[in-house]
């Protein structure tokens, strides 16, 4: 079906003359902002590859820093950043899955229990990263005695991926069909046999573009793990201890290590690629789901 | 719309499953109630560890000492946040100014004037430049953005280049936002300006604008959001000099850039006055999230 805007048809305007040069005028303003934005971007993403490319190899990847990271790889760090990002999704997961089955399958969209939570959703969205790095230094290192570890920064950031996860896996169920649901009860089969055998495999589009996206932001976040997680550059050995993750690496070679530019450059690069990579993911995943959407 | 939760249709039926699907019911509810509630009890927190500055220090002296200098001296230090409130100001306004036109032209450029082979390549690439994280813009913006500034006008760590990493980091948000709103317009209002003979700019202009401006609205709002408690680019290009800034080129620090600065040394009053510079972005933020909804509301419903 071709909803599109038939702007092609409106190309000549064909009233008088100065009606004409204004379309001009913004024509070339037009295409001159969108080149523009195009050309910082080409411009930043150049400039990662041209730095950034000669020192990646596996040896970086895997080793670990020396000389306060402006030699070495990053070994350590990436390991670190795995296990963060492990404890931020398994939290996650389960709470953000239960609460998108209880709002789109359970509660109405009138109900004010439902419109309580959700409202209360899009505020935890816009909080700043830097209010969850406070909240989680004052809750989980200082009141609940975990300090500076890869567990706190982990829960900080299961609090933040929270949204993100629930309303892709929200929009996935809503896009399932009534008719599985209908179909299910007609078989006198239970909410949770609907729900495991019917439900959850159709909306799995959804349930995975929301971890991807919760994925993405978690691994792009820094000011929250700050205060959470820590510097440690060191191999963690448990999840109480604290562990740098890459986004903290860049920003501490950046910053408080003269010459740590290369590495920092080449760090920069690695995680750009695992976030471009990961977006690819769920842009795929939302077009196969807005796909189905039109199908239903 | 399908109709959706026929769970009213299940639950009378079939005893063997009911205390399976009380258990599920119940557990539903109350991850429903933890994801709820995490907000509330984030503010709570936030509001508990500001509480002792707010008390011993007092609303009048965030505003009024002579300077801010925390950890110091035996008289407990003075306590004034207001340059870097006007910092968090200024950053954002300019990136707004920036970023709201430029993200509605980039939109414009993809619904109106692009060839549909760009136009999907184009909204690729913005959906990646959101993507990137705020650490990279800010480290590009030290080692790139940084010294060309200084070249004009030293010392580059400055309001400007603030603003201009910013104005990156939120564009994203304005343009996908407008693109939206834009592709969202009924296709019969665009055919009605054809047949009136417009040209494509005034179509756009007087028809196609006018109607996605809520939605631009919304979406210049929750960038306004974002703006405001972006922390590392920010700390990383704008010198973080503790002073309201007298030209575009001076220093500034955020509230942000304060909270990560200090936060790692910070005791005491010193910490909780922090605490109280995140409650107050916590605030702003949420009432621009409200903000945005009640717009998005209303051009639902009118």
């Amino acid at each position: 079906m071709d909803r599109s805007i038939p702007w092609a048809a409106l190309s000549g305007g064909r009233s008088s003359t100065s009606s004409r040069s204004a379309d001009r005028l913004a024509a070339t303003c037009v295409w001159i902002a969108a080149a523009a934005v195009s050309a910082v971007f080409f411009w930043l993403l150049s400039d990662l590859v041209r730095h950034g490319a000669g020192q990646l190899s596996w040896s970086f990847l895997v080793d670990a820093p020396s000389n306060a990271g402006r030699a070495g790889g990053i070994g350590p760090i990436v390991l670190s950043t795995a296990w963060i990002l492990a404890i931020a999704l398994g939290v996650s997961l389960p709470v953000g899955l239960g609460t998108a089955v209880l709002l789109a399958e359970v509660t109405s969209p009138e109900a004010i229990f439902g419109r309580l939570v959700r409202r209360s959703l899009d505020v935890l969205a816009g909080v700043p990263s830097i209010v969850f790095g406070l909240f989680g230094n004052a809750f989980f290192c200082v009141t609940l005695g975990l300090g500076f570890s890869i567990l706190a920064g982990g829960l900080t950031l299961a609090c933040m991926v929270l949204p993100i996860l629930i309303r892709s896996t929200e929009e996935g169920l809503r896009a399932v069909p009534a008719e599985y649901r209908l179909g299910g009860a007609a078989l006198g089969l239970g909410r949770f046999t609907i729900l495991t055998r019917l439900l959850l495999p159709a909306a799995t589009p959804g349930l995975v573009a929301g971890v991807v996206l919760g994925f993405g932001r978690a691994i792009a976040e820094t000011a929250a793990l700050i205060f959470t997680s820590g510097y440690v550059d060191r191999r963690p050995e448990s999840v109480f201890d604290s562990g740098r993750a890459l986004s903290i690496h860049i920003y501490d070679l950046a910053i408080n290590i003269p010459g740590g530019e290369r590495n920092a450059y080449a760090t920069a690069l690695v995680l750009v690629m695992i976030l471009l990579l990961t977006n690819s993911v769920a842009s795929w995943l939302g077009q196969r789901l807005r796909g189905q959407h039109l199908h239903s | 719309m399908p109709a959706h939760r026929p769970f009213t249709i299940w639950s009378e039926s079939y005893r063997l499953s009911r205390r399976v699907d009380w258990l599920l019911l119940w557990s539903l509810r109350l991850s429903a109630i933890v994801s709820g509630a995490l907000v509330l009890f984030i503010t709570i927190f936030v509001v508990a560890e500001a509480w002792p500055a707010l008390r011993n220090i007092g609303v009048w002296r965030f505003l009024n000492d002579a300077s801010w200098y925390p950890s110091g001296g035996a008289d407990g230090g003075t306590f004034n946040l207001v340059p870097m409130f006007v910092g968090t100001l200024l950053t954002t306004a300019g990136a707004i100014l920036l970023a709201a036109p430029l993200g509605v032209l980039a939109a414009i450029f993809r619904q109106a004037y692009a060839p549909p082979g760009v136009g999907r390549v184009y909204r690729w690439l913005i959906e990646l430049l959101a993507g990137i994280p705020s650490v990279v813009y800010g480290f590009w913006g030290l080692v790139v953005l940084v010294p060309m500034i200084a070249r004009f006008e030293p010392p580059g760590a400055s309001l400007l280049a603030g603003i201009l990493i910013l104005t990156l980091m939120i564009l994203p948000t304005t343009a996908l936002a407008s693109d939206a709103a834009l592709e969202s317009v009924p296709r019969r209002y665009v055919e009605g300006a054809a047949a009136l003979g417009l040209g494509r700019w005034a179509a756009l202009h007087c028809v196609a604008l006018p109607a996605a401006g809520s939605g631009i609205a919304t979406g210049v709002l929750l960038a306004t959001g974002r703006a405001l408690g972006e922390t590392m680019a920010v700390l990383m290009v704008c010198g973080n000099v503790v002073a309201v800034p007298a030209s575009l080129f001076d220093p500034v620090r955020t509230l942000t850039a304060n909270i990560a600065l200090e936060m790692a040394y910070a005791l005491e009053d010193h910490r909780s006055a922090l605490f109280v510079s995140g409650l107050l972005l916590l605030l702003m933020v949420s009432a621009l999230v409200l903000a945005a909804e009640a717009v998005d509301r209303r051009q639902t419903v009118g």
